[in-house]
């Protein structure tokens, strides 16, 4: 063995620490395992604390016609029927319990007159549903996690990298990995391994992820010979700041838009009325007065444009921007300001309602909203595709390897409903939770060889053995040509040839990311890190263009300008990809499995 | 519109270190760490410093611009004068790892011994409860806390006196306030602030106050409440009692 290794072990191991991640630690340290949990960076500062509007549980407490199939069949309705139902089914059944047991462990989420948790209206769901804490929700979740995760005995590694899972005898035993203050390399032996590691929205070069976003957990499970479910259903959330340029892709939350906020082009022209899909005409508006009485509140009026689904709204902007009628920085304007027509108070209704947009925007645009209209365009915001798992289980294809939360895949089909991801989190995370624990009891510990182990230790501590100079380059300006390739060429919209040219460049870029040269020390050494996220992130990347590639139509998150409308057959399969024996990528189709009776009936219903 | 400025950023670990002076060109728009980022990608690619949500709502990128502890995420440029070279340093309250990054892995410690959150039993039958709005205001201003530990770095007695073991700091009083003033919360935390978290150690001078992102009202709002609640514990322990079991909302 070429190097020392400190080694830790542990029944589950939770990789990643956002809500999934803890929300699954808790659960399997209350079944009595042993529990590790790693964290990229420190404890409570993943990207859950960005999720701003809300989770989404059909408690009916502010409208009581809501119940848990009118949530089901929105979430179906969103993700454009190639969801996993069952996971949809049990989302929608457990979310309110998972809301209710935070507020248990001293969440404290906005109340109603009558003392109960509020609930906000939001794109794609029928009634008033996301139980919020202002506009920093997110905080609240990870927040109430995390303060009641520290009680329960589990052991936290703060800022660690993990490298690779450790497989033997076909089963994850546990991951190899560093912690980044001291380098110092770690082996973690564990019973089940739990990945939770959230998002990769920086294989693009405008997202509204941090720099932790390189799709670490679904590459390390790839590798490990995870299948990867719907990798072409990308989120480009509608709203994003773009102006000043340092700020560009960071979030705009939809609750702007839930509490009023209208979208208009460079006329001042409502755009959003010109396209209003079918299958949401009986629920939508044409009458702007009627959508403002909607986001009052009002349970006769129907929803305004503005709130259709975020795929469709993302795709209206582009085209408003496409034909000439955009903002000065090449987007579209979002105002709240307006409803100083409707409410007296209005620049105090904006702060209580949204304060931290508020300040966002007074802090880094120096432009207040409640005076003045924002200019924002579409970010790439979220992965609905990812890690394949059982709906009941979350266990991967892979014994002993589970994943919940962004990484996982099959809850939003081709697009998610905002709000659909807290709870996500907390249903999933405590489902995984107990089943990795559950198989941690049934299984024994099972030692990783060492050739596993140095393999791993090679691939990590190779850049820093290459030379730099000519033709070993640093790993920045990789990272850069690649997001900035995949922004113009498997963006938004998505076009046949381009694509094709993205695979070629992955390609090439695979190979200048072998050859990648790191200086200085280990210790919290930036540049290593990013040579070492350099893999994930090719890796997700290929996989997206592959299965873009090959649904030739429009679905969701998936925009194809040569294919621009869905196909009959594209709502009956899901991609799945894997790594084929010699190292390859491939993929095939696989048919989505007849839905349950009572289910259907339920979308029937709900029509 | 671009314009060159110098930034002097500390670089160094446990053992040492120095200013070193970087000169780049910025434009419009920038704050302070998209300056070292830029500095990072180009100059020196090991300067070590921590991010998340360049938003200002994680409380990662704690650092001293200038001398004023800062996010530098929501530091703008152009609030700073950048005719003169542009300080940069780690917060100085907590040991060195590297550059920009220091160990705030004490105040992880310190939470770990404040008492959780034990709420009374459910008010509905359907295991949840009541409370209005107006009763949990106070609360969620303390909640929204990023853990930026700005006020901890400000705080003298922890800055200047090193008073790590026997005061939890601004940061951890305004989180047991939150606690303590939580409309469903039951457990007593007065004794232990009183005695091993310091909280008489406080002189209320405000400066955590001034240098919170959040705008949170740590002395006002958190520490003196507190600190009425242990005077009164401490000479008229039944009155405490009384208002604690009192029904809130
Ligand atoms: S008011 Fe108290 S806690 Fe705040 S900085 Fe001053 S001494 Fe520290
Ligand atoms: S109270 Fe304010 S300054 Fe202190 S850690 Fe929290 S957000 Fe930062
Ligand atoms: S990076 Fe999150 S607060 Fe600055």
């Amino acid at each position: 063995m070429a190097t020392n290794y400190e080694t830790h072990e542990y029944d589950v191991l939770v990789i990643g620490a956002g809500g999934a991640g803890l929300r699954a630690a808790i659960e399997a340290s209350a079944a009595g395992v042993k529990v590790g949990l790693i964290c990229k960076s420190l404890l409570g500062k993943a990207h859950t604390v960005m999720a701003e509007g809300g989770m989404a549980a059909a408690m009916g407490n502010v409208d009581d016609r809501d119940s848990w199939k009118v949530h089901f069949a929105d979430t179906m309705r969103g993700g454009q029927y190639v969801n996993n139902w069952r996971m949809a089914e049990l989302h929608a059944k457990e979310a309110p319990a998972r809301v209710h047991e935070l507020e248990a462990w001293g969440a404290v989420f906005d109340r109603t007159k009558e003392g109960k948790i509020s609930q906000r209206n939001f794109g794609g769901h029928r009634y008033p549903r996301l139980a919020h804490v202002g506009d920093r929700t997110g905080l609240e979740l990870i927040r109430t996690l995390q303060d009641h995760g520290i009680h329960q005995g589990i052991t936290v590694h703060m800022e660690y990298t993990v490298v690779s899972l450790l497989k033997e005898s076909g089963r994850v035993v546990g991951a190899f990995g560093y912690d980044r203050e001291r380098a110092r390399f770690r082996v973690f032996k564990a019973k089940a391994v739990v990945v939770c590691t959230g998002g990769l929205g920086r294989a693009y070069a405008v997202t509204s992820n941090s720099w932790e976003g390189t799709g670490d957990g679904v590459s390390l499970a790839y590798h490990a010979g995870a299948e990867l479910l719907d990798m072409e259903f990308i989120q480009f959330h509608p709203t994003g700041m773009i102006w000043p340029p340092s700020v560009k892709g960071i979030l705009v939350t939809e609750s702007v838009r839930g509490e009023g906020g209208v979208l208009r082009n460079k006329d001042g022209k409502r755009f959003m009325y010109d396209d209003i899909p079918d299958n949401y005409k009986s629920q939508t508006s044409t009458d702007p007065e009627e959508g403002w009485r909607y986001t009052q509140n009002d349970k006769e009026a129907k929803r305004p444009p503005e709130l259709l689904t975020r795929d469709h709204v993302a795709r209206c902007i582009m085209r408003e921007v496409k034909a000439g009628r955009g903002s000065p920085h090449g987007g579209v304007f979002l105002d709240i300001s307006w409803i100083k027509e409707k409410i007296p108070n209005h620049a105090e209704h904006i702060k209580k309602k949204i304060p931290s947009m508020y300040h966002q925007f007074m802090q880094l645009a120096n432009l207040d909203i409640t005076k003045e209209p924002m200019e924002i365009g579409p970010t790439t915001h979220y992965a609905m595709g990812g890690i394949r798992v059982d709906g009941d289980t979350q266990a991967t294809n892979v014994p002993g390897l589970f994943a919940a939360g962004e990484c996982a895949a099959g809850l939003h089909g081709a697009n998610r409903l905002g709000g659909n991801s807290l709870s996500d989190l907390l249903v999933f995370g405590k489902r995984a939770g107990e089943y990795a624990a559950k198989f941690a009891k049934e299984n024994s510990l099972v030692a990783p060889s060492e050739a596993e182990i140095e393999a791993a230790y090679r691939e990590a501590v190779e850049p820093f053995e290459r030379p730099a100079g000519a033709q070993n380059e640093g790993p920045y300006q990789v990272q850069y040509d690649l997001q900035n390739m995949m922004q113009a060429n498997v963006g938004i919209v998505r076009l046949q040839n381009e694509m094709e040219l993205a695979l070629d460049v992955i390609g090439k870029l695979k190979a200048r990311a072998a050859k990648v040269s790191v200086q200085g020390h280990r210790e919290y050494n930036p540049g290593w890190h990013t040579a070492i996220d350099l893999k994930h992130l090719l890796t997700v990347a290929e996989a997206i263009t592959m299965a873009s590639l090959d649904r030739k139509e429009s679905r969701g998150g998936h925009f194809r300008e040569d294919f621009p409308e869905k196909h009959p057959d594209g709502g009956k399969y899901n991609n799945v990809i894997s790594k084929s024996t010699d190292g390859s990528m491939k993929l095939r189709r696989e048919a989505i499995p007849a839905m349950r009776e009572d289910l259907k009936q339920v979308i029937e219903e709900m029509k | 519109m671009n314009k060159t400025v110098t930034f002097r950023i500390w670089r160094g670990n446990s053992q040492g270190g120095e200013f070193v002076n970087y000169t780049t060109e910025i434009t419009e728009g920038l704050v302070v760490l998209d300056v070292v980022h830029k500095i990072q990608a180009t100059q020196a690619n090991d300067i070590a410093c921590r991010w998340n949500c360049k938003a200002g709502k994680c409380g990662s990128c704690s650092a001293e611009v200038n001398g004023v502890p800062k996010l530098m995420c929501m530091t703008r440029m152009d609030t700073l004068n950048t005719d003169k070279v542009i300080t940069v340093e780690p917060m100085r309250a907590f040991p060195l790892i590297r550059d920009l990054v220091t160990d705030v892995s004490w105040n992880f410690r310190v939470k770990t011994k404040i008492k959780k959150f034990k709420p009374r039993p459910a008010d509905a039958p359907d295991g949840t409860w009541r409370m209005q709005q107006e009763d949990v205001d106070r609360v969620q201003e303390f909640r929204k806390c990023i853990e930026c530990f700005l006020c901890q770095d400000v705080c003298h007695v922890l800055r200047d006196h090193h008073k790590h073991d026997e005061f939890i700091g601004p940061r951890f009083l305004a989180y047991t306030a939150a606690l303590e003033m939580h409309p469903l919360d039951t457990e007593d935390r007065l004794p232990e602030l009183k005695q091993a978290q310091g909280i008489g150690l406080c002189n209320i001078g405000k400066c955590c106050t001034n240098v919170c992102p959040e705008h949170i009202a740590i002395t006002d709002n958190a520490i003196i409440p507190l600190k009425e609640r242990v005077v009164d514990e401490f000479y008229d322990p039944l009155a405490w009692i009384w208002k604690k079991i009192r029904p809130k909302g």
